[in-house]
C-alpha cells in the first residue's frame, strides 16, 4: 500500500495577512524553530510517505528555501521526494492564467504531477495542520471501509467564534458522512470538524478532477464533497490528539502560547518515533548570561539571553540584552532586542531590531506586531 | 576519470582516549560529546570544510560504531560529495593478510591507495582530538610558498609546559632544524599541534621506508618527522595563534567546555565566518519552567529545565527537575536529574538518570572533578563522592557500600 502526499501551501494565506505578506502560510514560522508545513510534512514522512507534492502559487521563495532538497525530512530521494508544484503558466496562456484560489483548482493545475504518480492512495493535507497524526491509521481505516474519501475529523465543542472558521461534518453511526457545513454561520455545540486532511484512491482523485472540470466545480469542500455527499462514500476518521489550525493573528498568538503547556508539547513532540522534523540551521546552543532570568518559556538554539524572559516563545538566534524584559511575546528568528526594552504581548517577525529603551505592548486579543526586518 | 583534488585530508580518529575513562568505553574519543551540540571531531571536520577541503578520510579503529553513524555520508558538514567527501576508513583485509593500524604512520600507509584515488599534490594529516578553529588553506599556502616537503603547525606554549609537548626548534626563516619529543630542557616554545601537510610523493616515500623498518613504531612524531629531518628535507613550522585545546583528560574536557561560557567566551562557537557544523538531533526547543533559574550556561534543544542550572553545559534533551541544582557541570544528552538532587563539578555522560535527592560530586573549590558514565540509573538519595569515576561496575560497588 503506497501513498503520495499533497500539501496546499497557500490555501489559508488570507488568515494571517501580517505574516503571509512575504511568505506562504506553509512557511509561517511557528514554535521557536518550525514552520507550519513541518507538521504536515513530518506527518507524511513519519507515516512512510515517500513522495510529497507541495502545491503553491505565489510568495513561495521562503517555502522553497525552507524545504531545500527535502533532506531534513529524509525526502531527498530518487524515487520520490518533495516536489514543489508552482502554477502552470505558459508563455502562450498567461492572459487567461488567473492562478488558483482553491484546493481544487490547485489540483487541476498539477494534473501532470498526479498523472505520473504510481501510488495507490493520495493524502491531501493543508499546510497549517498543527498535529502529530499517524496517517497510516487513516489509510488503513479508509481501505477497510472501502470508502471513496475519508476525512480526518476531531470532535470538538465549538464556540460561536470557532464554527465560522471550520468545516463541520456530520456522519451517521457507521461513520459515513451525511452532511458538510463549510464555515457555517450557526453551528454551536459539539461537532466533528475537518482537519483538512483526507485520503482517497489516486484513481478516484483523477475521476474527481475530470468530473469537476466537467461540472465547473471550484471548491473541494463546497462542490466535490457537498454536492456528492450521497453519491460518494465519504467517511470520517476520528483523531483525538492535539490539533490546531490558525485563522488570525490573535489565534496565531494564542496557538503559539499553547506550546507552553506541557501536555500540548507532549502531544506534538513527545513521540520519539514520530519526531517533528524541520530544516536544520546548525546554531550553537543558547547562551545564558549571569543576569538572565527565564520563566515558563520555550527557547530555540542559538540565542543569547541576558535579560528577563517570561511566558514567551523565542526563535533561533535571538539576542535579548541586559535590563530587557520580554513577556508574553513571540520573538522570531534573529531579532535583536536592545537594553532596557520592555516587550509585552508582542509578535516580532524575523530580523526585527528593537533599540535600547523601547517599550512595546499589545494585548492578548490584539498583539503588537512588527513586520520583518524593521528597526524600532 | 574525475578531476584531481589539490589536497586530501586524513583524519586520525582511531584513538581510544583512555584518559577519558568511561566516556570512551564504548565510543572513540573523537565522538565524545562537547559543547552541548557537538562532538570533538566536528571542529576538525568544520575546519576542513571552512578551509575548502572537501575530501576527508576518517581513519577509525577503536569503537567506531558511534563515530561511523555520526559521520554517515558527511552531509552535516557538506561532505556528501559525488566525488570525494567524507569517508570512513577502517583497516581492511588484503591479499596478503590483514593488519590493524599499528601507529599513525602505518594507518596512513595502509591507505595510500585511498589517497592515490584523488591524485592530490598535498596530504593534510589531522587528529580528531582537539578543539580549535584553524584555516588549513592558509597553512597550505605557507607550505607552497616555502616549497616545503613537510609543514608542521606549531603553537607557542608556556616554557614551563613545553616539556609535555613535541617541540620544534626552528631557524629564523621558520625551517625546522631539530625536533625534540617531550624535551627535559626545551630550547623553544613551539609545540607541534599534530597537524602536518606533506607533499604527496615525499610522504609516500617516507611512509614506505618507515614501513620497511621493523624497529620503527610507525608513528609520525617518533619516526617519520625525525627521519625526514635526518634526510635533509625542507621542513617548516607554521605558527598558529589562537585557541587550541587538547581534550584528552576529564579535567581538560571540562575546562574546554567551560571556555564556551561567560560574557566573552574564550572560545566562540558563533563566529559567522567560521561556523562549526554538527549532526543535529531534531528536538523541540528547550523549555524553562516557572521555577527555573539559569545563569551563565549553555542550553541545547530538547532540554526541560525546572530547577537551577549554573555555569554548566547541557546537551540536548536533558531534564533538570524542580529543586534540582546543576552547577559547574557538563551534562550530556538525554540525562535526567530528578527533583532535589545536586550535581556539582561533574562531567556526566548521556542517558543517565540521577534519582531524587542525590548528591553528585562536590563544590568546585574542592578541586576534584567527578565523572559519571552513560546509561546508568542512580537510585534516590545516593551520594557520589567528589572525584569518583562512576561506570556500571563502580556504581554497583558504590551501592553495595551504601547497603
Amino acid at each position: 500500500m503506497s501513498a503520495v502526499g499533497i500539501i496546499f501551501s497557500n490555501v489559508h494565506d488570507k488568515n494571517i495577512p501580517e505574516l503571509t505578506q512575504i511568505r506562504t502560510m506553509a512557511s509561517v514560522p511557528y514554535g521557536c524553530r518550525y514552520r507550519f508545513i513541518d507538521f504536515a510534512l513530518s506527518n507524511m514522512a513519519n507515516s512512510g510517505i515517500q513522495k510529497v507534492g507541495v502545491i503553491t502559487q505565489y510568495n513561495y521563495q521562503s517555502l522553497m528555501d525552507h524545504i531545500g532538497t527535502g533532506k531534513d525530512w529524509d525526502l531527498a530521494t530518487r524515487a520520490g521526494g518533495i516536489k514543489i508544484l508552482p502554477p502552470h503558466i505558459t508563455a502562450f496562456a498567461n492572459t487567461v492564467n488567473l492562478g488558483f484560489t482553491t484546493r481544487l483548482s490547485g489540483l487541476m493545475d498539477c494534473g501532470h504531477f498526479l498523472e505520473r504518480c504510481k501510488e495507490d492512495y493520495v493524502i491531501m493535507s493543508d499546510c497549517d495542520v498543527i498535529c502529530n497524526i499517524d496517517l497510516r491509521d487513516l489509510i488503513d481505516a479508509h481501505a477497510q471501509t472501502n470508502a471513496d474519501i475519508t476525512i480526518a475529523v476531531k470532535n470538538v465543542t465549538l464556540t460561536p467564534d470557532a464554527y465560522k472558521k471550520n468545516v463541520i461534518l456530520s456522519s451517521d453511526e457507521y461513520g459515513r458522512a451525511t452532511d458538510i457545513f463549510v464555515y457555517p454561520n450557526d453551528k454551536s455545540g459539539t461537532h466533528d470538524i475537518s482537519l483538512n486532511i483526507m485520503v482517497m484512491k489516486r484513481e478516484f482523485l483523477h475521476s474527481v478532477i475530470h468530473d469537476s472540470k466537467a461540472h465547473g466545480y471550484t471548491s473541494f469542500n463546497s462542490d466535490v464533497i457537498a454536492k456528492n455527499i450521497n453519491r460518494y462514500n465519504i467517511r470520517t476518521y476520528r483523531y483525538d490528539g492535539y490539533f490546531a489550525c490558525v485563522s488570525s493573528l490573535s489565534e496565531y498568538y494564542s496557538c503559539s502560547m499553547e506550546l507552553l503547556k506541557p501536555d500540548v508539547r507532549h502531544a506534538l513532540f513527545g513521540d520519539k518515533d514520530r519526531p517533528v522534523l524541520t530544516k536544520v540551521r546548525n546554531s550553537a546552543p543558547t547562551v545564558y548570561g549571569s543576569d538572565s532570568s527565564v520563566k515558563n518559556s520555550l527557547i530555540a538554539d542559538g540565542c543569547n539571553i541576558e535579560g528577563t524572559v517570561e511566558n514567551s516563545i523565542i526563535f533561533r538566534g535571538v539576542k535579548i540584552s541586559k535590563g530587557t524584559t520580554v513577556r508574553n511575546s513571540i520573538v522570531m528568528q534573529d531579532c535583536q532586542i536592545g537594553e532596557n526594552v520592555v516587550l509585552n504581548c508582542a509578535i516580532l517577525d524575523k530580523n526585527v531590531v528593537v533599540r535600547d529603551g523601547r517599550v512595546l505592548s499589545g494585548h492578548e486579543t490584539k498583539p503588537f506586531f512588527a513586520e520583518k526586518s524593521i528597526m524600532i | 576519470m574525475f578531476k584531481k583534488k589539490e589536497c586530501v585530508a586524513m583524519l586520525l580518529a582511531g584513538g581510544q582516549g583512555s584518559r577519558l575513562y568511561t566516556l570512551t568505553e564504548k565510543t572513540a574519543k573523537p565522538a565524545v560529546v562537547f559543547g552541548g551540540k557537538y562532538r570533538i571531531i566536528d571542529f576538525t571536520l568544520s575546519n576542513c570544510v571552512n578551509s575548502g577541503i572537501d575530501t576527508v578520510g576518517v581513519l577509525t579503529q577503536y569503537q567506531p560504531l558511534v563515530l561511523n553513524e555520526y559521520i554517515g555520508n558527511g552531509q552535516p558538514w557538506d561532505l556528501d560529495k559525488t566525488y570525494g567527501g567524507a569517508m570512513v576508513l577502517p583497516p581492511y583485509q588484503r591479499q596478503q593478510g590483514a593488519d590493524w593500524y599499528s601507529g599513525t604512520a602505518n594507518a596512513i600507509y595502509q591507505n595510500i591507495d585511498f589517497i592515490k584515488r584523488y591524485d592530490p599534490d598535498y596530504v593534510l594529516i589531522l587528529s580528531g582530538d582537539h578543539i580549535y578553529k584553524m584555516d588549513y588553506s592558509a597553512m597550505l599556502d605557507y607550505h607552497k610558498k616555502m616549497e616545503a616537503d613537510c609543514t608542521i603547525a606549531v603553537i607557542d606554549v608556556p616554557i614551563e609546559e613545553a616539556s609535555r609537548f613535541g617541540i620544534m626548534n626552528t631557524n629564523e626563516d621558520g625551517s625546522i632544524y631539530q625536533f625534540e619529543e617531550k624535551p627535559k630542557n626545551p630550547k623553544s616554545t613551539k609545540a607541534s599541534m599534530g597537524i602536518y601537510i606533506f607533499s604527496k610523493q615525499k610522504l609516500f616515500d617516507y611512509l614506505m621506508a618507515d614501513e620497511a623498518d621493523p624497529s620503527s613504531s610507525k608513528d609520525f612524531g617518533k619516526n617519520i618527522i625525525p627521519s625526514m629531518l635526518a634526510g635533509g628535507e625542507r621542513m617548516y613550522a607554521y605558527p598558529f595563534s589562537g585557541y587550541w585545546k587538547d581534550v584528552g583528560t576529564i579535567s581538560s574536557l571540562w575546562e574546554a567546555n567551560m571556555d564556551l561560557i561567560g560574557e566573552k567566551p574564550v572560545f566562540n562557537l558563533k563566529e559567522p565566518s567560521w561556523r562549526i557544523f554538527s549532526r543535529n538531533a531534531t528536538q523541540p526547543p528547550h523549555y524553562t519552567g516557572s521555577g527555573a533559574i539559569i545563569k551563565n550556561s549553555l542550553i541545547t534543544e530538547g532540554c526541560e529545565i525546572y530547577g537551577q542550572v549554573e555555569n554548566s553545559i547541557l546537551s540536548n534533551s536533558v531534564t533538570v527537575e524542580a529543586g534540582a541544582i546543576v552547577k559547574d557541570s557538563v551534562i550530556m544528552e538525554g540525562t535526567v536529574i530528578k527533583a532535589g538532587s545536586v550535581v556539582e563539578y561533574t562531567v556526566m555522560d548521556g542517558n543517565t538518570t540521577v534519582g531524587c535527592g542525590c548528591h553528585i560530586g562536590a563544590d568546585k573549590s574542592n578541586g576534584k572533578i567527578t565523572l559519571v558514565g552513560s546509561d546508568l540509573a542512580i537510585p534516590d538519595g545516593i551520594t557520589v563522592p567528589a572525584g569518583a569515576m562512576i561506570n556500571e561496575p563502580a556504581l554497583k560497588e558504590l551501592l553495595k557500600e551504601v547497603k
